[in-house]
């Protein structure tokens, strides 16, 4: 248990080191920022789309740690002396989605505060949106290390993972605006169902991309 | 996370087979060190020395045959596994509290590979042979039972060879089982010198 919060440790520390942590939240302060310039100050359109855009943002900067997630760790080795030491690659995955839970979703989160804020949603939304948000992002920091752990060391690998996360992500980007809607109940229950499925199959998907890598 | 073994290390190899992008790398390898064995493992680039470390650490599986071991290993390949913006006390001792290794092991180990003057320096800046030093610094620390050095001696001037001989020599003396494969005949006695020949036999 103690090296398993060593590691979870350490992912944090790295994304916190070397950008990963603020990449992201950078990124989707500036869709926040941007967005009103495009529709102008009309304060009942941000409030309708705002959500929306903004979970688009999320989704879109979800893609921007992928690459440093598992390639410098199988380049450098972290990953074989890890398996060594007898972890198997279900728990190194474990350990590095709910570092990334904390690195990437928890931030992301924090400036979602800010962004309603830049585009102006209505106070009863940004509980929404949070809630809403909260319900996905660990779905989003699994598919997130199980596509790194994909697609680490093919050439195109950011391209490739664009393509391949986009499609999955659908399911929770539908439910997810469905929330915003007049009755939030049925699509926020939605959301969370496919959030869980989701969450707990990408360990095993991320292990066995580890194990296939492995050469 | 696995546990410590209290009694002697075992290795064995059993008519051992590996397949690798088509090309049988190894090849009818049957290897029964002893505890406080030093096997040394050569051959031309290419013939299969890391491919049987990795085998042996069990990151490989084999194409037929059968290996088995007893006993905590640690392995320092090319990949140095320390993470560049860490100092070199800080990264070494990520892996030594994964080890669950003491306080005194890794001094012991930083000064045994005359490391305590770039113990605070980011392991970055390291140059090859320091990186080397480094990578082998984190084997001596686990306190392993059985070590597994692929080329170890590259990259290290003539004091850190002599060093590293006598790590070697210490471990195998305190009952371990060191597995050398380097390109370069033996510089200390070894048990069992190995020659594979890259067509995938062992000479």
């Amino acid at each position: 248990m103690r090296a398993f919060v060593a590691l979870v440790g350490r992912e944090v520390r790295l994304a916190w080191t070397g950008g990963g942590l603020w990449l992201p939240v950078v990124f989707y302060l500036s869709v926040a920022t941007l967005f009103p310039f495009v529709t102008g100050p009309d304060k009942a359109l941000l409030a309708r789309t705002g959500g929306g855009i903004l979970w688009i943002a999320a989704l879109l900067a979800t893609l921007l740690p992928i690459e440093r997630l598992i390639l410098p760790d199988r380049q450098s080795g972290v990953l074989d002396q890890l398996a060594l030491r007898g972890w198997s690659d279900e728990l190194v995955a474990t350990a590095k989605i709910a570092g990334h839970i904390v690195a990437f979703a928890l931030p992301l989160l924090l400036a979602t505060v800010v962004s309603s804020a830049l585009i102006g949603l209505p106070e009863a939304q940004l509980g929404i949106l949070l809630l809403g948000l909260a319900l996905a992002l660990p779905a989003l920091s699994g598919l997130s290390v199980m596509i790194a752990a994909l697609t680490a060391g093919l050439s195109g690998a950011s391209a490739l993972g664009g393509l391949l996360l986009v499609p999955i992500t659908i399911p929770l980007l539908i439910f997810g605006a469905g929330t915003l809607a007049e009755d939030p109940g049925n699509a926020m229950q939605l959301l969370a169902a496919t959030s869980l499925v989701i969450t707990a199959l990408s360990p095993f998907a991320a292990g066995a991309a580890l194990r296939a890598g492995r050469t | 996370m696995s546990s410590r073994q209290a009694s002697l290390p075992s290795l064995s190899l059993d008519n051992v087979a590996v397949m690798r992008g088509n090309r049988m790398v190894l090849r009818d390898l049957s290897l029964a060190p002893r505890a406080g064995d030093i096997i040394w493992i050569r051959g031309a680039n290419g013939c299969g020395k890391s491919t049987l470390l990795r085998l042996v650490a069990g990151l490989l599986t084999v194409t037929s045959g059968a290996i088995h071991s007893e006993g905590y290993m640690a392995l320092a390949d090319e990949n140095l596994a320390l993470d560049g913006n860490m100092t070199v006390e800080a990264a070494l001792r990520f892996w030594a509290d994964m080890d669950g290794a003491s306080a005194e092991a890794r001094n012991a180990a930083l000064t045994d590979m005359d490391l305590q003057d770039l113990a605070y320096i980011p392991v970055r800046f390291l140059s090859t042979g320091q990186r080397k030093r480094a990578s082998i610094a984190r084997v001596l620390a686990s306190h392993a039972d059985i070590w597994l050095l692929d080329e170890p001696y590259n990259g290290l001037d003539s004091a850190s060879c002599v060093r590293l001989d006598q790590a070697i020599i210490a471990r195998a003396a305190s009952g371990g089982i060191v597995l050398v494969a380097a390109h370069q005949p033996p510089s200390i006695n070894v048990a069992i010198s190995l020659l594979l020949d890259g067509q995938g036999a062992a000479a």
